[in-house]
């Protein structure tokens, strides 16, 4: 059986790139959802544009947050994936509280709609752990 | 309609492989030949139900959304595969991780696309 996870002794502090180890774990969950958001958001728009045009461009401008901090965080490209984790902690907090409120305007859901209820609210933890991964791992 | 056994046995192969990669990642360990033998197996199983699914599609029953459903088959295709070479580049618990995760996705879009066939969601 497995032994208990020991938390390991905390490492001096150090730069060290954001796509390896623990974040390699975050660099493939990102591009899991870049990949269904892209998805999602390109069924959407080519065959039912007009049932709610501000949820699907919201949705399509998600695609593209997680395609680039996919990218960023595989690339160590710090400042640029601290940009998207945080237009994404905003984005799935402004749109899941928009989509509660105004649930006529988001009749089809979208990855942000109920805060990512729909994606196990992955997508709410996703840029809070992405947060706090970049700080644990930033340059002294 | 696609068959639910097959469904069911991909949802369950899925399970086990991601509860045998999960285990491998809290001992810390890389995954090893095992591991990917399980998700091959897995694999097999998903490949043989995208078949089905293709063979139901080709012989005209089609779900109300069929590019979302497509989209899902061309998913759960191309998961495994592309989690156990991601867990290769990182031969460390954090590939097992990868893995465990890749092989949990398997089960989700199996019920999405049960889903999607059915007409619900």
């Amino acid at each position: 059986m497995a032994e208990p996870v020991v938390t390991e002794p905390a490492p001096a502090r150090r730069s060290r790139p954001t796509g390896t180890g623990p974040g390699r774990v975050l660099v493939a969950v990102y591009g899991l959802f870049a990949l269904s958001a892209s998805a999602r958001a390109g069924v959407q728009i080519a065959t039912k544009f007009h049932e709610a045009p501000l949820a699907f461009v919201l949705s399509a401008l998600a695609a593209v947050i997680y395609v680039v901090a996919t990218v960023a965080l595989a690339r160590n490209d710090r400042r640029l994936a601290i940009a998207c984790c945080s237009v994404e902690l905003l984005g799935v907090l402004a749109i899941g509280t928009a989509s509660l409120l105004d649930r006529a305007a988001f009749p089809d859901a979208t990855v942000w709609s109920g805060y990512g209820m729909g994606y196990g609210f992955v997508p709410l933890v996703l840029p809070v752990v992405g947060l706090w991964w970049l700080r644990r791992t930033r340059p002294a | 309609m696609t068959p639910h056994g097959l469904g069911t046995a991909v949802i369950i192969a899925g399970l086990l492989a991601a509860a045998w990669c999960l285990v491998t990642a809290l001992r810390r360990r890389a995954i090893g030949i095992g591991e990917l033998a399980a998700m091959a197996a897995v694999e097999a199983l998903v490949i043989a139900q995208v078949a089905v699914s293709a063979w139901h599609l080709a012989t005209g029953d089609r779900p109300r959304e069929l590019a979302t459903f497509i989209g899902y088959l061309v998913a759960i295709l191309i998961v495994l595969p592309l989690a156990g070479i991601l867990a290769r580049l990182e031969p460390t618990r954090w590939g097992s991780l990868i893995a465990a995760v890749g092989c949990l996705v398997v089960p989700v879009l199996i019920v999405r696309l049960n889903q999607i066939w059915t007409g619900v969601g």
